[in-house]
């Protein structure tokens, strides 16, 4: 029936290719074009080539502070890929057996993939304003000095930045430990159990290697859907913006090809973690020899 | 109640540091901006009350036909057309790609490579994955150029950017995915013997894939669409960006008022969409049980 002989086949096989040109092509057209002359501009042809929009961006050039724009964004996203690891990890183990509120829990995951981006972002604003107020009318009526002095608000990069960002996150994390946990085989386990070893010592020794390679799986989605998350911290962020935050400001205002360049970076930055990922990932496959 | 003194408490223990993640920021801001949308504002300050003035706004004009269809209706009405041509080219085309990886790659590795192939772009940035239409879109774009060197045109294209179509272009571009991995997974948990018997009783290509695959798969077109329709819905971003900030949507309503600190009018408009995202949510798991899937 499947059988690569017949028509059928090379017609899936052109549309695959072509599907994956659809994916790829224009980005490689702006890589392309982020390798202009100085006379370049956003479309083709091109003109000469050079590093002129990579150096211009480098100084600053049209755009604004791109350079601390671009820090935040990566310390965020590490950030976001640590506690995407550790906590849907965590939860990972908890859901192998049935617990108090674990269907909730299921559920509360599945929403958060689906609930619609500003309406969630719009909540933790409110959420933060409130908390804002409270603090101001507390620092008031006890009359504290640095909340009445100093205090502005709690909304920020590190606060309610970064909980919209785990809302986006960590249920790719739970739902792959779940996949993991599905296929896990439980027998060595046992074994170390029956052999006298602690909870712990089973799970660093036994479980934690069996299940590194999907770690850094999880890893990866935490560090990229972070670096380039907008929709729910867009209007969480406070007073310093992340890169993907800034890019959007820029797709209006700026019309050469600084923003390709900017572009190609970023997309660089994505695919070396993604190599990285990838490489680590069949790395630890191969050690374990499964 | 029982249940809770016979399980281990340590395990379960382990799921409260994403439970709190989960409380403080998904709860909490859903139930606040429901209870919100019925306070009161002037240009400085949110005031507690409970009127239904946000709600009436929201609507204000909508039930009287005389001056036409009102804005909201008009936004929602944009919305859903999105939503539904969005959701046939992803379906289409997810599940052609999902259907090629699962059937016709025979080897795991090339499957797993292929449909690593397809997944890299969603680890990369969308906006960048938008604007990187503009060169091939543009007015002076590749696909004018080869429309005026060939003669179809005499003009150059308007319509191909900041419109409609370069929404919906955009929008299959980003979320094809969503199609693609569910499908994916229900199609690879079809016992292809199912399959072979039917070939072998004298079943043709396309009724094995009209009586046997796509009902199989039904499960995972379900959890796709709900992710389309989810995601277009509550877009304001791409329509934003690839609409040339032209065409209305409802994440942009809410995303205006807020910068007005409008913000009950906002939550309002939220509470409304998020209720019709999940009318819509709540009739297509109608279809399916969702937890057997995973």
């Amino acid at each position: 029936m499947f059988s690569k002989k017949n028509n059928t086949y090379y017609i899936c096989v052109f549309f695959f290719s072509l599907f994956v040109l659809f994916l790829y092509g224009p980005t490689f057209t702006i890589i392309l074009l982020s390798f202009q002359g100085p006379d370049g501009g956003l479309t083709f042809p091109l003109n000469g080539i050079s590093t002129y929009w990579f150096e211009e961006l480098w100084r600053g050039g049209s755009v604004v502070d791109i350079g601390s724009a671009f820090k935040r964004s990566i310390i965020l996203g590490i950030i976001v890929m640590i506690l995407t690891v550790v906590l849907s990890v965590a939860a990972g183990l908890a859901f192998r057996k049935k617990f108090w509120g674990s269907n909730v829990l299921f559920f509360t995951t599945i929403a958060s993939l689906i609930v619609p981006s500003i309406v969630l972002s719009l909540g933790i604003a409110l959420q933060f304003r409130l908390i804002d107020d409270l603090t101001k009318w507390i620092g008031n009526s006890l009359d504290i000095s640095w909340i009445n002095d100093s205090f502005q608000t709690s909304l920020g990069m590190y606060s309610s930045g970064l909980g919209a960002q785990l809302t986006w996150t960590l249920p790719f994390g739970l739902l792959i430990m779940f996949a993991v946990f599905n296929r896990f085989d439980k027998s060595y386990e046992e074994a170390a159990r029956d052999l006298g070893a602690t909870p712990w010592k089973t799970f660093k020794e036994i479980v934690l290697p069996l299940i590194a390679p999907s770690i850094i799986g999880i890893a990866l989605f935490g560090f990229t859907l972070s670096y380039d998350e907008l929709a729910r911290s867009s209007q969480v962020m406070g007073s310093g913006n992340t890169l993907p935050l800034e890019l959007r400001g820029l797709t209006t205002t700026v019309t050469t090809p600084v923003i390709y360049a900017l572009g190609t970076v970023t997309t660089f930055v994505s695919f070396t973690v993604i190599a990285i990922s990838v490489g680590f990932y069949l790395f630890l496959k191969r050690k374990k020899g499964i | 109640m029982p249940n809770l003194f016979k399980i281990k408490p340590s395990v379960g223990l382990l799921s409260l540091p994403y439970s709190l993640v989960f409380i403080f920021f998904f709860f909490i801001p859903l139930v606040l901006t429901f209870v919100i949308s019925f306070w009161d504002y002037n240009e400085y300050s949110i005031i507690p009350d409970l009127i239904l003035e946000n709600y009436r706004y929201v609507f204000e004009n909508c039930f009287s036909f005389e001056n036409g269809v009102c804005v909201t209706f008009k936004t929602y009405l944009s919305t859903f057309m999105f939503c539904l041509i969005t959701w046939f080219f992803t379906l289409i085309i997810g599940f052609f790609v999902a259907y090629f990886l699962a059937f016709y790659v025979n080897s795991l590795t090339w499957q797993i490579a292929l449909f690593l192939l397809c997944t890299i772009p969603f680890w990369t940035s969308n906006v960048i994955r938008m604007i990187s239409w503009i060169p091939l879109l543009g007015r002076n774009g590749l696909v004018n150029d080869f429309f005026l060197s060939t003669g179809l045109t005499s003009t150059p294209q308007e319509w191909l950017l900041y419109s409609g179509f370069s929404v919906v272009l955009a929008f299959v571009h980003l979320y094809t995915l969503f199609m693609i991995v569910p499908i994916f997974n229900s199609m690879m948990r079809i016992d292809k013997s199912i399959i072979e018997a039917a070939y072998d009783s004298g079943a043709n290509g396309f009724q094995i894939l009209w009586n046997i695959i796509i009902p199989l798969c039904k499960p995972g077109i379900v959890i796709g669409s709900i992710f389309v329709i989810t995601v277009v819905m509550g877009d304001f971003i791409t329509i934003g960006i690839m609409g040339g900030q032209q065409i209305p949507s409802i994440g942009k309503i809410i995303y205006v008022e807020m910068s007005y600190l409008q913000l009950p009018a906002a939550a309002a408009n939220a509470v409304i969409l998020l209720f019709l995202t999940l009318l819509i949510i709540w009739i297509m798991t109608k279809m399916i049980d969702i937890r057997k899937e995973l």
